[in-house]
């Protein structure tokens, strides 16, 4: 059976961009960055977390040819691939801290519900990301 | 060419965006293409481009979400909910929502519970849409007020 997620991937436009704000903005850090040729597999993860990777995959050859790339590249751009949930112990503290960091693509500010606080941002990209402060009756469960 | 798309179809969904954060204000068109930086009757046109349906039908259609949300998750009236989703008539409001879920808004409070999932899952989830529900109106009450959501006046939400 499988034990464990490794690596998800979320595409976006420029690596380069990718990695500032999912570092300097969102708060991860860099894990792996091998650059081979064309391509350049280049992941994140949650400080404190290892073993669960991202992979900012910029849509493009080798992998991809120049057509499909724009594609996904337009598919993208209007939020039409996916996303990530993330957890926090502070979703309003974040929400300050982000904003100070310059964020301003917010498609939800932190509202509290039964299970918890919960915010919506994009990445520069147009990915969706929503970030979660569970309720403490919900972490106590977990 | 496609950097040009790219960038349009970003600023479009940070309009969408925009209308699924404030859909309790009074929204018009010209204001949410302003978000995108284009014209007004560009933005029609390349959202429905973009988004398979005009601005004005998709935030009508999470006005209504919104009202369903509501409806089945509080005990507030049905003139209240009106209002706290940016409509600012009962009658538009009473007549949209039969149109686009086949009910009335007393019939589908009293059909359905609260559901137990997290808010941004039945935003996702269940904005009727013309795939779920059969399209029994929608086109006819855009075809009055084509260029404008028309819903709500200011001062009109809480």
């Amino acid at each position: 059976m499988i034990t464990k997620l490794n690596v998800t991937s979320v595409m976006v436009l420029d690596q380069e961009k990718a990695l500032d704000f999912y570092v300097n903005k969102l708060g991860l850090e860099k894990a792996q960055d091998i650059h081979q040729g064309l391509f350049r597999w280049l992941t994140v993860r949650v400080p404190g977390n290892p073993g669960i990777e991202i992979f900012l995959q910029e849509p493009g050859p080798p992998v991809q040819d120049e057509a499909t790339a724009a594609q996904l590249r337009e598919l993208i751009a209007k939020g039409a691939m996916g996303g990530l949930v993330f957890q926090t112990d502070d979703a309003r503290g974040l929400y300050e801290t982000l904003k100070a960091r310059g964020v301003t693509d917010f498609t939800q500010e932190p509202v509290t519900h039964a299970y918890g606080t919960d915010m919506g941002i994009r990445d520069p990209f147009g990915n969706a990301i929503r970030i979660l402060q569970p309720a403490k009756v919900v972490q106590e469960l977990q | 060419m496609s950097r040009e798309v790219e960038d349009l179809n970003r600023r479009l969904l940070r309009a969408r965006d925009a209308m699924d954060r404030a859909y309790a204000e009074p929204l018009d068109v010209r204001a949410v293409a302003a978000v995108a930086y284009v014209s007004e009757a560009h933005f029609i046109r390349s959202f429905r481009a973009v988004f398979g349906e005009t601005p004005h039908r998709y935030l009508q259609r999470r006005r209504v979400e919104r009202s369903m949300f509501l409806l089945r998750e509080t005990d507030r009236s049905v003139t209240d909910i009106c209002l706290d989703v940016g409509f600012n008539s009962l009658g538009t409001f009473s007549r949209t929502f039969r149109q686009i879920v086949g009910e009335t808004p007393s019939d589908y409070r009293a059909g359905h519970e609260p559901m137990l999932a997290p808010n941004c899952y039945q935003m996702a989830a269940t904005r009727p849409s013309e795939a779920a529900t059969r399209p029994l109106v929608a086109e006819a009450a855009m075809a009055t007020h084509p260029s404008s959501f028309g819903e709500a006046t200011a001062g009109a939400a809480p």
